[in-house]
């Protein structure tokens, strides 16, 4: 067994919608190994966005612990969260790019943050274009990249600290198929090369499939069901993860529409 | 040159004599320095009360309650009272300000507590235009709150800052010129007292002449330099 690099231990979060609770997460327990992809798939309104937000804590938890190696990322003071965040990169499903900088500031951005001098940084946004194979798009603006361009900007971003940690909130849910399969093949390079851990929130099965070591069901605020990606698959537990291989191998079914008179 | 005396097309045509303008130039120069440098102090002051609108709402990045709800409700205030009023109300604190309750220093007093609150009232809906996931993306990246500020939530919206200026700018022309009947002086004054007071319809046409033009030069000045950012990031 390998160590338990990310830690989520009883993790609750509760909305108030018009004084009317509105319980999100509902005690999350979730480890996260070092150096594997980890999916987590639910139907919209699960939760899983805000589970992973509460683990760079964008959302703060109402109660529960998050742990990232060696650090307590829940009782962190202001100060030391902004340190942590530096060593969690994350990507987002708009890409949140930054229109008014080039591709090659976007990336330096982070870099600016941890002070980075400037040839180290200069050389490291030469790295990452080189990374995620944009290097001819250095000095274009966001808004002339294609979706798939501006992910993978997004990506090397996210990278360019040499984050632990690299957490993917719906990253490819407004790709188009082929895309989304490149980005994918980007984030399994860069898992294996770099030995990066990478927890991924998706609604697409496929995705989880195609890229995950792990998975986690997730539905109304709890984690049903965690394991391999082929447990689950071919001995699925609980009625969430059926339906979600239901709708999966439906789509994928040799059923064809008869053609109209 | 009255229209009671003569018709429209000599009155028109004699707007653009020597004689006019002997009178209506420095006027201009009066007009443009209030403007000048009341739209410097809008521009400083409206920015500023427009960032802290914004950082001390409910959703900013600093939720501070007390100050958001007084400063807003104090801006609101400013806001409720007509131009002329403004004027009239600010003429005592000129008068502690800058000595005397007249000419353009005084003007520019009471332009710059009319127009601040407006601008910062603009400066606010632009920078809460800024798509949310941008500043996430930022504090995920560990960014500390002023610098999100400056680095990203102001440059992100300078061309829709940049559009909220010229707007404000325009209003500060207006309000110039409404300033003119209280004794500031520029094109207001000239419009006021020989245009309404003395039937001198020529000077009245040359003033309104002036201000479009000027507006007009704002509004194109402002529109460009807009579209030209929006250009270089390929946003348009």
């Amino acid at each position: 067994m390998q160590e338990k690099f990310i830690e989520v231990k009883q993790l609750y979060k509760t909305f108030w919608n018009k004084k009317q609770a509105v319980g999100v997460l509902k005690g999350i327990d979730l480890e996260v190994e070092k150096g594997e992809i980890f999916g987590i798939v639910g139907f919209s309104g699960a939760g899983k966005s805000t589970l992973v937000r509460c683990i760079n804590r964008l959302e703060e938890p109402d109660s529960g612990t998050v742990r990232i190696g060696d650090s307590l990322i829940s009782s962190l003071g202001k100060n030391e969260l902004n340190e942590q965040r530096r060593k969690i990169g994350m990507i987002f499903q708009q890409f949140n790019l930054f229109d008014s900088m080039t591709v090659a500031q976007n990336i330096a951005y982070p870099l600016k943050l941890t002070k980075t001098p400037k040839e180290e940084t200069e050389a490291r946004v030469d790295e990452m274009l080189e990374l995620v194979g944009l290097r001819e798009k250095k000095n274009a603006y966001p808004g002339e990249l294609s979706g798939g361009q501006k992910q993978r900007v997004g990506i090397a971003r996210a990278l360019a600290n040499r984050p632990d940690v690299l957490l993917s909130d719906e990253a490819t849910s407004a790709l188009d198929p082929q895309t989304t399969l490149s980005v994918l093949d980007l984030l399994k390079e860069i898992n294996k090369k770099l030995g990066l851990t990478i927890i991924l929130i998706t609604h697409e099965l496929e995705v989880i499939k195609y890229a995950c070591h792990r998975m986690a069901v997730m539905e109304s605020g709890k984690l049903l069901e965690q394991g391999t990606v082929k447990d689950i698959f071919e001995s699925p537990k609980c009625e969430t993860a059926r339906n979600f291989i239901s709708v999966y191998d439906r789509f994928r079914s040799d059923h064809w529409q008869e053609e109209t008179e | 040159m009255s229209l009671y005396k003569y018709s429209f097309w000599e009155v028109l045509k004699h707007c653009f004599s020597a004689e006019v303008w002997e009178r209506v130039l420095p006027a201009i120069g009066e007009t443009m320095y209030m403007v000048a440098i009341s739209s410097v102090f809008v521009l400083i002051f409206g920015i500023l009360l427009g960032l802290v609108l914004v950082l001390t709402s409910k959703e900013g990045l600093m939720p501070c309650k007390p100050v958001n709800t007084v400063l807003g409700a104090v801006i609101n205030c400013f806001r409720s009272l007509p131009q002329v009023i403004i004027i009239i109300v600010m003429l005592p604190v000129a008068r502690a300000l800058v000595g005397k309750s007249y000419g353009s220093n005084a003007c520019i007093i009471s332009l710059v507590a009319s127009c601040v609150p407006l601008f910062a009232r603009l400066v606010e809906s632009s920078l809460l235009e800024l798509d949310k996931g941008k500043i996430e993306a930022a504090k995920a990246m560990g960014s500390g709150n002023l610098r999100i500020l400056f680095t990203i939530m102001v440059p992100e919206t300078l061309p829709s800052l940049i559009r909220a200026f010229t707007n404000a700018v325009v209003i500060v022309i207006s309000m110039t010129a409404l300033a003119g009947s209280f004794g500031a002086g520029g094109i207001g004054y000239i419009a006021v007292t020989y245009g309404y007071t003395r039937y001198q319809h020529d000077l009245l046409f040359a003033t309104i002449l002036v201000l479009i033009v000027i507006v007009q030069a704002v509004q194109i000045v402002g529109d460009t330099i807009s579209k030209l950012i929006l250009k270089k990031r390929h946003l348009i």
